[in-house]
Order: structure tokens, then sequence, then C-alpha cells
């Protein structure tokens, strides 16, 4: 179905009892052209944009879960494109010029809103790094403002300025950043990849892969096997385990990151506000609540649950910043599993063995990434060749040197 | 998490800093192949859901390097033993 005012309206007017599913549950067929491993939202984003823009329909994308039940829908839902790196960069930024259209290429509200993201400087080293921030982006077309601490006083007044140890002196702004409804990201790219033909199946886990004369030629999964001239993966946490099926080692360790919901409140915050003297970023959902998280906990983990040091730091971070949500009651607390790569930056490549195709490492920044790394992964899928704009991602930039490490933190995915 | 220290008795993990996998080891610098082993163990990881060996640094008690055996799936410690030991 359409959305639309009118089909909102009649559904209105019949008490929402005719709203139709919006995509097709299929059931997998013995062979496609493409299979996508993960019905996540780097997964889905594929599938629509092999069909959309490379042509490529006779698509499958399988889940083990039901779509969306990994990371897609349990982070903290921050776009933005404010990175220093060219390579990163440019690539953030056709993930935000995306996303800017979003909603009417896919016929669905993915409630994206740009209300801006502010990261807070405490130093005027800190300020230095953020002006080189700025100019980086600005030199590549990207928005950004350097604050004042006036100016950022104006937009959020309730921070503490005066803190005795970490005084707030200014931020560094993009304000075409901002936040965008996870479920429906997930669900929107569902709606319009099988609106053409994209079969998505869920309740399939991948075990196995099939192989032809050393390439991959399908895959075995909980629901029989399935073949494919090609096969890509977008498994988030899981790269490495899917990898070892196929007989290969990822640059990766899997990592927890925990996020926490407040009891909701009235409209408080204007944007994102990340605190640069922790790690701390808090926005406010349309519910009222306050979403926050901070650093992950740092050792590798499948648990898909974290522990109470973390949560400890990060109520630190909060009250540093704004010390009046020290009353404030926690709804919720939780942790997905992701994917650090060795160098912070994510992968989107062929893998060593011929037919598979990698998309992984997000860490956890790949939320805001979901477009542009569909775009270029299905254009690796469909064409054999990286996107020029994810050229950076390349799997062998680990040996040939050629890191993107945002941090400068080395080959220690616990401190990226 | 608590990790069982074999000085310190249990404690708190957040007296502890993690450096990863414990299998890793520095290659021979004068191995024809020397570039390919430094990127590897560099690098790639194995990674497992389940049993992992990993070191931990008791770095707020007794300064020693464990080698911990912990499972990833359920953060359940299984072994910690000092580094050094055989
Ligand atoms: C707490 C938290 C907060 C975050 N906040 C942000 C943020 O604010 N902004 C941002 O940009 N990023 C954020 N991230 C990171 C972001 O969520 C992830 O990088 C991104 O969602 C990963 O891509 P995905 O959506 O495709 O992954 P997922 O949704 O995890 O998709 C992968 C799918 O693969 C499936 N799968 C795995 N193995 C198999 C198999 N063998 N067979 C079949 N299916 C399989 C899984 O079930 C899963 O559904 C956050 C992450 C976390 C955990
Ligand atoms: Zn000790």
């Amino acid at each position: 179905m359409r959305h639309s005012i009118l089909s909102l309206a009649l559904n209105a007017l019949s008490g929402h009892r005719r709203w139709q599913p919006t995509w097709r549950d299929a059931a997998p067929k013995p062979a496609y052209d493409v299979v996508i491993i993960g019905g996540g939202g780097h997964g889905l984003a594929t599938a629509h944009y092999l069909a959309s823009r490379y042509g490529i329909a006779n698509v499958a994308v399988v889940e083990k879960g039901w779509i969306g039940s990994g990371n897609a829908g349990r982070n903290t839902t921050i776009i933005r494109s404010n990175y220093l790196l060219p390579g990163n960069n440019h690539f953030y930024e056709l993930s935000m010029k995306l996303w800017e259209g979003l909603e009417q290429e896919l016929n669905y509200n993915a409630m994206v809103s740009q209300r801006g993201i502010v990261n807070l400087y405490h130093s005027d080293g800190q300020r230095d790094a953020y002006a080189r921030r700025g100019n980086s982006m600005r030199l590549h077309g990207v928005d950004a403002e350097l604050l004042d601490r006036e100016q950022v006083r104006a937009m959020a007044p309730f921070l503490d300025f005066d803190n005795a140890r970490f005084p707030i002196k200014g931020g560094l702004l993009q304000r075409r950043a901002g936040t965008a409804r996870h479920d429906a990201v997930v669900w929107g790219y569902a709606h319009a990849a099988s609106k053409r033909g994209v079969d998505i199946i869920q309740n399939c886990e991948v075990t196995g892969f099939l192989h032809d004369g050393g390439r991959i030629a399908g895959v075995e999964t909980t629901r029989g096997t399935i073949r494919a001239a090609k096969v890509g993966m977008a498994v988030a946490g899981h790269s490495s385990r899917v990898a070892a099926l196929a007989g290969f080692r990822l640059p990766i360790e899997s990592h927890v990151l925990q996020a926490f919901v407040s009891e909701a409140l009235k409209p408080l915050i204007p944007g994102v506000i990340t605190f640069g003297a922790g790690h701390f970023y808090v926005s406010q959902s349309d519910k009222g609540g306050l979403v926050f998280g901070g650093d992950i906990d740092g050792y590798n983990s499948y648990a898909q649950r974290g522990n109470l040091p973390v949560i400890e730091d990060v109520a630190e971070g909060g009250m540093a910043l704004m010390p009046m949500i020290g009353r404030l009651r926690l709804l919720r607390a939780w942790g997905g599993i992701m994917d650090m790569s060795m160098d912070g930056s994510p992968i989107i490549d062929a893998s060593p063995v011929p037919g598979l195709y990698v998309n992984a490492g997000w860490c956890y920044g790949g939320f805001k990434a979901i477009p542009a790394s569909g775009l270029c992964f299905a254009h690796l899928l469909a064409r054999g060749e990286p996107h020029p704009t994810a050229a950076a991602l390349r799997l062998d930039r680990f040996e040939r040197g050629y890191l993107l490490d945002e941090k400068g933190q080395g080959a220690q995915p616990n401190l990226h | 998490m608590r990790l069982p220290c074999p000085f310190c008795g249990p404690r708190d993990s957040a007296e502890f800093a993690y450096l990863g996998d414990a299998a890793i080891a520095r290659p021979d610098a004068a191995a024809p192949d020397a570039p390919r082993l430094f990127y590897e163990a560099t690098y790639l990881r194995d990674n497992p859901a389940g049993p992992h060996r990993e070191h931990w640094y008791h770095a707020a008690g007794c300064r020693q390097w464990l080698v911990v055996t912990r499972d990833t799936t359920s953060h359940e410690i299984l072994a910690a033993a000092f580094a050094r030991q055989p």
C-alpha cells in the first residue's frame, strides 16, 4: 500500500483497524541472484538500493530472528556527519543527504528530525581540536559551527557551565544532525524493498555456506539451502562468527554497548548534546524520555547485556553535565553487541572468499550510516567494485597501512 | 562482573584493564613472511562466542597480568591464572 494523507484519514475514520502489513513475510525460494545475511538496517537498505538503483530485485534478506531485533532496534538513534577524516567524512555526509530524502524515497515516515548535535568542549586544546574538525567538515561541504560558551548557554541553559573540573567553554554544532525513529527505518526499508519484490525471510539463521569450485554458491540455513550467485553479510556484532563459517578471520572484536531511557519529561533538550570531557551523550525522545549512553563495557562480549561499572560511569557523566537529572528515574537499560573494528571504522568490501561480500565493523556509529552503507554495499554487490564514496573502507587497508583511525587509538578496539 | 584474581581474590572488574585475546604471540621478526605475520597478530582476531582466553591487568590491585578464561556469551569466568605461569 502507498501511504498518504488520504490513506491516513481513511484509516483514522475506520478506527485504524484496516492497516495492511507494510511488507511481505516471505518463505525462502531455492535460489536468488543475491542473498543478504542480516535483516537489520544495513541488510534491508542494501536490498532496497539493489532493487531501486541497480535493478536487481531477485534478492532475499535472511534474518535469524525478526527484522530489527539486532542493533537496528536497540541504538540511541543519532544521525550526524561530523567526522574528521577524509574517507569517513565523505561517506557519512552521503548518508546524511540520503537521510534528508529518505521518507519521500521510501514512502514511509521514519521521523527524521534534524534537531542538531552539539559536542561540548571544556579546554583550549579541545576547542582547537573541534575547530580543526569543523574546518575539515566545512572543507568537505558539511555544515559546522564553532560556538562559544554564551552561544551554548542560549541553546541549553540547564548545563553546568561552571563545573569545577570541566567548565563548558563552548561546542561544535552540526545543525543538520539529529535523530530518526530506528524501528521505522527498518520497517521503511523493508516496506520499500518488499514492494520491489525482495523476499524478507525471518527466523532463518545462516549456519553454513555452499561452495562451488572455491566460490560461495549459497547459504545453509535453519530453513533449508538457498543458492545464490552472490552473498552479502551485514550481521553487525556477529560478523566474526559468520566469517568463521566461511573460513576467514576479520580485524574485529565484538563488544557490548549499553543505553538508557529515563521517565518522560516535558520538552527540555533541544537536540543531541555530548559531553566532551567524558563519554556521555543525550537526546530526548518524542515521548519525552531522555535517551542516553556512554562508553562500551570494554571486553569481548556476545552476552547482549552489560555490567554495572559502565552504568555508574555513564550516570556520573550525566550528573557532571546536568546535575538536575539526579532526581530522574531510569526506566530501562539494555545492551547491544557491536563489531568493534581495529581502527574504529567500518568495512565494505569483497571478502577473501569469492562470491562473499562483507559489510561490517560499524562500531557504535552504524545507525547513521544505514543509508550510505546500503547504497555502497548494493553498488559493490551489483558491480563487483567499490562505490567511489566507500573506497577508503576496504578490508585490505589494515595490511597496507591505510587505517581510518578517527581517534588515533591504534589496534585496540575497546579504546575506539 | 567479578574476576577471581589468584593473588587478591574476587574483585570488581572495574579494578582491571583489558588487553584482549591472550593467544596472540609476537611473531618472529626474522621470519621470511614477517610482514604478513605481524599484520595477522596486530589486526586479525578469532573473536569467539564462548570460552575466550584473555589478558586482564589488575591495575588497582596486585598489578599482575592475568590470563582469564571467560565465556563471552554469559560473562561466566571459567579460570584465572597469572600470565607468567605455564
Ligand atoms: C546501545 C547502542 C547505541 C547505539 N547508538 C547509535 C547511535 O546513536 N547512532 C549510530 O549511528 N549508531 C548507534 N549504534 C550503532 C548501530 O546501532 C549499529 O552500528 C547498527 O545498527 C548496525 O547495523 P544493523 O542495523 O544492520 O545491525 P543489526 O540490526 O544488528 O542487524 C544485523 C542482523 O543480523 C542478524 N544475524 C546475525 N547473524 C545471523 C545469521 N547467522 N543468520 C541470519 N541473520 C543473522 C541479526 O539477528 C541482526 O538482526 C548503537 C549501538 C548500540 C548497541
Ligand atoms: Zn590481584
